[in-house]
């Protein structure tokens, strides 16, 4: 249990995010373009995250559909950003991994050849400006 | 050689159970002149008083020190028990050992010792306590009542029917405000304009009520009982007393392109217009930034067709001098546009609209004439997406933090109205939470849900786009753990309410103190829900906060008894805890007058006798107007030469307490 909690804390640091602040009005998920690739959906990521409920989001490709669009971060009107979990997640599975950032390799076996890839999405994010 | 008795509050377990207060009394009888310590359970309790009381008669008390509360919450109570007692009540000094002390800290040994020196500061403190004696003020018996919408109305109404005479100022061309906007009134449907005109005809005919409208409050001084306030009346550029309302000149107008402010922009009105049918005064009003006469010179379409002669183009704006006893604040709210949510596209399509403006667009005096008809092409929608919770209850940059209050049921309203009258048309609407506390609510959103079929969809909006003319609106439905989308022919915005724009400037103006959201703020949260901190000010309707137009009432009753009661009074007790300044010290340099926020400080050449030859010498001093002096302190810190002084807090009271808590 001590070890989920503490999961659960080094999720939250990682991220910034304070899940309590949800008031679970479903924004994200409203607004998510990935929502029906996503076997978890932001909103549930938030919630299960909150109640430490980590280890199916690890488990789950959902981790690697979210386009890290960061939609659902701009429009949450709580301000709780829930893309910043999902990355958190995502990070945690890497570093599982003994690694600190994404291999390429690891990644197209588990994309969906429709969805544009983070490191795009990223990049124009990052790039654009 | 003073005698104090020191008097411990235990405040049940609030104090006793983090401080020692035995300890506290035993510690306290130790200092000098004190001659009684004890402790009782609740001192504010009638035992708890009497024992003050007998005690101030059995030892002689000259002065009182009670460890208790805050002195917001019982300083009075203190020292109308020393009056009672024969003993001054401003020899009473508080030690706040609750909120100061037991509330915020946990240690008990800590939380004594620190009640100990609060105490022991309080003691040193009361030894150079005077007696004062409060100073009394007149009362004007007039009332100002600011904003003229249902709140501002049935305050002035109230108070006028007591017998004052009300003025209300509104800065609309005539008085209604929202409520008059409105097509029906949940839960009960009742028509508003139908409940709501005849208190605008009978506010605009009382004798006791005077309507400044198309006006604004310019200038406020003056304290409780006696406010100044200059008041413009905006040129309407129509004779006010020769009008007839027969409404010819808004007819013949030939500009009449100008966005109907009324029917929230949604149809035209012309340059001279009457807001709508039942306005009071139903006098028309010249919009010159609109009128071709003001652009140009040439027209004077309206003067020709006026019979009566009303129309004056040379009419000057008029400001106005009135002295009240009370000002209410009654300056209610606006919705916001709901521009900044792009995803929603308010400001892209125009069959996306906020919920007053889908009120106009049912209402029968509304731009459609009641046909619900949707503004791209005028057709009738049958497919109507509501969307609750558009900017408020949120903590980003976009939104504010409060629930509305009033969308959750005015949302039902609106399903319900439609599909009465409409049942062909499916209405869906994404909500938060269904908030419906209150009499019949609940039961007007279930027959919402169970009689008329209104889809309720647990989840929020994420973006609205146009295909093939239909607004595509995709949102989460939560419960069924999908994402939506649902090609709809309009798209109804919950958009927040906010306070009006003007009340922040009007709070500045009466010193009345606003929240983070520019509400107004009451002066206890529980207990004087309708009053200003300032005193002499009151707070009626929404500019305290969201409310529905049954509490909007009931707080304007509220308001309008608590200016009743200030009225009634002839004179009114100050403050003695005044500035007073010492003429031998001041050496006329004027900074106290400019720090002063009341304007209570003037300075006047008197005459002093000195030795030497001269024997006179005219100097410039300070000279506090005691009524109007507030006693915040100002003055004293910026004094250079120490004359000016607050009476109850003097220099010298404030460094003996320092000197008790350095001990």
């Amino acid at each position: 249990m001590s070890s989920v909690n503490n999961e659960r804390e080094e999720i939250l640091r990682m991220s910034g995010v304070d899940p309590t602040k949800c008031m679970k009005c479903g924004k994200c998920s409203g607004t998510c373009p990935a929502f029906d690739a996503m076997e978890y959906h932001p909103h549930q990521f938030v919630s299960m995250v909150n109640k430490g409920n980590i280890e199916p989001l690890k488990q789950s490709n959902a981790i690697w559909q979210c386009l890290s669009c960061f939609a659902c971060m701009e429009r949450c009107p709580r301000d709780v950003k829930p893309a910043k979990l999902i990355e958190a997640v995502r990070l945690t599975v890497i570093r599982e991994q003994g690694m600190n950032h994404l291999e390429s390799e690891n990644v197209p076996c588990m994309l969906d050849p429709e969805l544009p890839q983070q490191a795009i999405v990223s990049a124009f994010r990052k790039y654009s400006k | 050689m003073h005698k104090i008795g020191v008097f411990v509050c235990w405040c049940g377990s609030n104090i006793a159970a983090t401080v020692d207060v035995k300890a506290v009394a035993e510690a306290a009888s130790k200092e000098p002149c004190v001659v009684y310590a004890t402790d009782y359970q609740y001192m504010c309790s009638e035992s708890g008083q009497n024992l003050i009381i007998d005690a101030i008669k059995e030892h002689n008390l000259t002065g009182v020190v009670i460890c208790s509360c805050s002195p917001r919450m019982h300083e009075t109570t203190f020292r109308k028990a020393a009056q009672k007692a024969g003993l001054n009540p401003y020899m009473v000094e508080i030690a706040n050992i609750r909120e100061q002390c037991s509330w915020i800290h946990k240690d008990m040994a800590e939380a004594t010792a620190k009640a100990i020196v609060l105490a022991r500061a309080a003691i040193a403190k009361v030894q150079l306590n005077k007696p004062l004696i409060a100073g009394e003020s007149e009362v004007t018996k007039r009332c100002l009542v600011i904003g003229g919408g249902i709140a501002g109305i049935q305050t002035a109404l109230d108070v006028a029917e007591a017998g004052f005479p009300v003025d209300i100022v509104e800065k609309k061309p005539t008085i209604g405000g929202k409520m008059a906007q409105l097509d029906k009134t949940f839960p009960t449907l009742d028509c508003a304009a139908c409940i709501l005109t005849p208190r605008m005809v009978e506010a605009g005919a009382h004798e006791n009520i005077t309507l400044h409208t198309y006006s604004e409050v310019e200038e406020v001084s003056g304290f409780v009982g006696n406010f100044t306030v200059k008041i413009r009346k905006k040129a309407r550029k129509v004779k006010m007393d020769l009008c007839t309302g027969c409404g010819l000149c808004t007819e013949k107008c030939p500009m009449k392109k100008q966005p109907n402010e009324f029917n929230m922009g949604l149809d035209k009105r012309g340059a001279i217009y009457i807001p709508f049918a039942q306005a009071v005064p139903k006098v028309p009003v010249i919009d010159v930034e609109a009128c071709l006469k003001f652009k140009t010179g040439k027209c004077g379409i309206c003067s020709k067709v006026c019979t009566a002669g009303a129309i004056d183009y040379e009419q000057q704006d008029e400001i106005i001098e009135q002295k009240y006893g009370a000002i209410v604040l009654a300056t209610g709210f606006d919705q916001i546009k709901p521009t900044k949510f792009g995803e929603l596209g308010y400001s892209q399509y125009p069959d996306v609209v906020t919920s007053l403006e889908y009120e106009r667009l049912m209402n029968a005096a509304g731009p459609t004439k009641g046909h619900l008809l949707r503004p791209s092409d005028g057709k009738p929608p049958k497919e109507i997406v509501f969307v609750q919770c558009v900017g408020s209850r949120g903590q980003s940059c976009r939104d504010k933090s409060y629930c509305s209050k009033v969308c959750c049921m005015y949302t039902a309203k609106h399903a319900i109205l439609t599909k009465d009258h409409y049942p062909d048309t499916n209405i869906h609407v994404f909500y938060i939470d269904e908030r419906t506390p209150g009499k019949n609510f609940d039961e007007f959103y279930r027959r919402a849900v169970e009689q008329y079929g209104v889809d309720y969809i647990k989840g929020q909006v994420g973006k609205v786009y146009e295909e093939n003319g239909k607004l595509m609106v995709q949102g989460s439905d939560l419960l069924a753990n999908e994402q939506i989308t649902l090609a709809a022919d309009m798209v109804v915005l919950a958009a927040a309410i906010e306070p009006d724009k003007t009340a922040r400037s009007l709070g500045t103006m009466l010193t009345a103190s606003m929240d983070t959201n520019d509400f107004f703020t009451e002066a206890h949260a529980k207990l004087r829900p309708v009053e200003s901190p300032t005193a002499g000010v009151f707070l009626s309707g929404m500019c305290q906060g969201p409310k529905d137009i049954p509490e909007t009432v009931s707080q304007a009753g509220a308001a309008a008894v608590k200016v009743i009661g200030l009225l009634t009074k002839d004179k009114l007790l100050g403050n003695p805890c005044v500035a007073h300044s010492d003429e031998m010290l001041c050496n006329g340099c004027s900074q106290c007058a400019r720090v002063c926020p009341y304007g209570a400080i003037t300075y006047v050449d008197k005459e002093f006798r000195v030795p030497g030859p001269k024997r006179v010498e005219t100097r410039r001093v300070a000279v506090v107007n005691e009524a109007v002096c507030q006693g915040c302190g100002a003055c004293t810190v910026t004094c250079p030469s120490t004359a000016m002084d607050l009476k109850g807090f003097s220099n010298r009271q404030i460094m003996s307490e320092v000197d008790a808590i350095c001990k």
